[in-house]
C-alpha cells in the first residue's frame, strides 16, 4: 500500500503557485499575440492578393505541420545559431506559443467568416456600406459566435500546451512540478497536484464553451 | 429628349471569363417610372439588375446616374460616382432577403443610415418606425429575423432599404422565395411604392402583377433587350416567337 505524504510536497506550496501563475501569464500573453497573429493571417488569406494569401498559407502550414516542442527547441536553440544572437528563453517561448496558436487561430477566423452567407456582405453593401463597414457591423458580430467553440477549444489546448516550455527551463507550472519532484522524490503527489491545478484551470472553461454551444443552438 | 433619365445605360455587357451573360444592353429610365424586367431564367436579367447597383461590375459599355458616370473606367471624369455613393441612391431587395439576423428588425432598419449616413439613433430609429408601419409590421420592430415568415422579411428588408432616402429601388425576384399566400402581402407593399412615385425596376415572375404596375416590360433574353413596351403590347401582342414561347408557359 503506497504511503501518500502531501505534507511533504505542500512545503513547496509556493513553487507551485508561482508555477501556475506562469503558466497563466504564457497562456494570456500567447491567446493575446495569438489573436492578432490570426486575424492578420485570416484577413490575408481571404485577400485579393495572391501573394499575401500564398505567405500567410505557407506560415500557417509550417506551424501546423511541426510539432509544437520541436518549434520551441528551434527557436531557443537553432535560431540563435542562425542569427548569431542569443534569444532569451521567454522570448523564444512566448513568440513560438503565439506564432503556434496564431496558425490554429486564423483557420478558425477565416472559418468563421466564410461561413456567414454571402448574401449577408451583400445586403450590406446594397445599403451602401463599405466593404470594411460590413466586415464590422454585419459579418463579424456573426462570425463570432461560429467561431467561438473552437476557439474555446482551441485555447485550452493551448494553455496545456504552455507545459511545453519546461524544456527550455521556463518556470511555468510542469517544470516547477519537476523542480518539485526531485527534491522531494514524490512524483504521485507532485504531478497529482499539477494534474488537480490544470484541471481546476481548464474545467470551467469547457463547461462554458458547452454552455454556449447549447444557447447558441437555441437561438438559431 | 424630355425627362432627362435617372439611370442610363449603354451597350452595356458583362462577362464571366468566356461566358458572355450581357451582351450589349441599351436603356434609359425617367424617375417615378416602374420597369419589369422579364425572361426566361439564365437569360441575363438578374445580372443586368444587379448591375444597376454595381453589384455586378459590368464589363463594357456605359452607365450613368443622373448623369454621372458610375463605372471604375470613368472614374476620373467630373462628378463620377463610387459604387458605394451609388448604392446610397439606388437601393436593393433579395430574393432571399438577406436580413441581418444578429439584429432586431428595428436594428435592421436602422443600420445602414447610422453606420453610412451617420444618422444618429433617434433620427433613424423616429425613420425606421414609420417606414416599418408603411410595410404593416410596426408591431415586430424587436422582434429577431428568425420569427418572422417570409413576407414580413421581405417586407422588412424593403423597410431597410427605403431607410437610406433611396431615388430609384431595384427588386430582384422578391417573391421568388415566398410562399404563395404571402406573395400578395409583399406586392401590395411593391404597388404603394409605384404609387408612390417611386422609380422602380422588378426583375418578376409574376406576370399578372408585372402588366398591372409596370409603365414598360422589359423582355430579355440571351443577354439581350428583345422585346419592350408598354404592357399590353409586350403581354398581349408579342412580337417575338422566343417572347410568345415564354408567355405561353405562364398562362398555361
Amino acid at each position: 500500500m503506497y504511503n501518500w505524504d502531501f505534507y511533504t510536497v505542500f512545503q513547496s506550496f509556493d513553487l507551485f503557485w508561482h508555477g501556475l501563475l506562469t503558466t497563466f501569464l504564457y497562456t494570456i500573453g500567447s491567446i493575446g499575440f495569438g489573436i492578432v497573429i490570426g486575424l492578420v493571417t485570416a484577413f490575408a488569406r481571404l485577400s485579393k492578393w495572391r501573394l499575401l494569401r500564398g505567405a500567410a498559407r505557407t506560415y500557417q502550414e509550417v506551424f501546423r505541420c511541426t510539432p509544437l516542442l520541436v518549434q520551441i527547441m528551434w527557436a531557443y536553440y537553432a535560431l540563435p545559431m542562425l542569427l548569431g544572437i542569443s534569444i532569451p528563453n521567454w522570448i523564444a517561448g512566448l513568440a513560438t506559443l503565439s506564432l503556434y496558436v496564431g496558425s490554429f487561430y486564423g483557420e478558425i477566423f477565416r472559418g468563421g467568416i466564410n461561413a456567414i452567407d454571402k448574401g449577408q456582405r451583400e445586403a450590406a453593401m446594397a445599403v451602401g456600406m463599405s466593404g470594411g463597414q460590413a466586415m464590422r457591423h454585419i459579418i463579424m458580430p456573426q462570425a463570432v459566435k461560429k467561431m467561438l467553440p473552437a476557439f474555446i477549444n482551441q485555447s485550452v489546448i493551448q494553455v496545456k500546451n504552455t507545459s511545453l516550455l519546461y524544456a527550455i527551463s521556463i518556470a511555468e507550472l510542469t517544470y516547477m512540478t519537476y523542480i518539485v519532484n526531485s527534491e522531494t522524490y514524490r512524483p504521485l503527489e507532485s504531478y497529482s497536484i499539477a494534474a488537480i491545478m490544470y484541471f481546476a484551470m481548464l474545467f470551467p472553461l469547457t463547461q462554458f464553451a458547452d454552455y454556449f454551444e447549447r444557447r447558441m443552438r437555441r437561438s438559431d | 429628349m424630355t425627362t432627362p433619365s435617372i439611370l442610363s445605360v449603354r451597350a452595356l455587357t458583362k462577362s464571366y471569363g468566356e461566358l458572355e451573360v450581357l451582351k450589349g444592353i441599351d436603356l434609359d429610365i425617367t424617375p417615378g417610372e416602374v420597369i419589369a424586367i422579364i425572361g426566361p431564367s439564365g437569360s441575363g436579367k438578374s445580372t443586368f439588375i444587379r448591375c444597376l447597383n454595381m453589384m455586378e461590375v459590368p464589363t463594357s459599355g456605359s452607365f450613368q446616374f443622373r448623369g454621372s458616370h458610375v463605372l471604375p473606367e470613368f472614374k476620373d471624369k467630373a462628378g463620377a460616382l463610387g459604387a458605394g455613393t451609388l448604392r446610397r441612391k439606388v437601393g436593393m431587395c433579395f430574393q432571399h432577403f438577406n436580413l441581418f439576423p444578429h439584429l432586431t428588425v428595428l436594428d435592421n432598419v436602422t443600420k445602414g443610415p447610422m453606420v453610412v449616413l451617420k444618422e444618429s439613433q433617434v433620427e433613424a430609429e423616429a425613420h425606421a418606425r414609420a417606414l416599418l408601419a408603411k410595410v404593416g409590421l410596426a408591431d415586430k420592430e424587436n422582434y429577431y429575423p428568425s420569427k418572422l415568415s417570409g413576407g414580413q422579411k421581405q417586407r422588412v428588408a424593403i423597410a431597410r432599404s427605403l431607410a437610406m432616402r433611396p431615388d430609384v429601388m431595384l427588386f430582384d425576384e422578391v417573391t421568388s422565395a415566398l410562399d404563395p399566400e404571402l406573395v400578395s402581402e409583399v406586392l401590395q407593399v411593391v404597388r404603394d411604392l409605384a404609387e408612390g412615385g417611386m422609380t422602380m425596376v422588378l426583375v418578376t415572375h409574376e406576370m399578372a402583377f408585372a402588366a398591372d404596375v409596370a409603365d414598360r416590360v422589359i423582355f430579355i433574353d440571351n443577354g439581350v433587350i428583345a422585346e419592350q413596351g408598354p404592357p399590353q403590347e409586350v403581354m398581349h401582342s408579342p412580337q417575338s416567337e422566343r417572347l410568345q414561347q415564354f408567355l405561353q408557359r405562364f398562362h398555361a
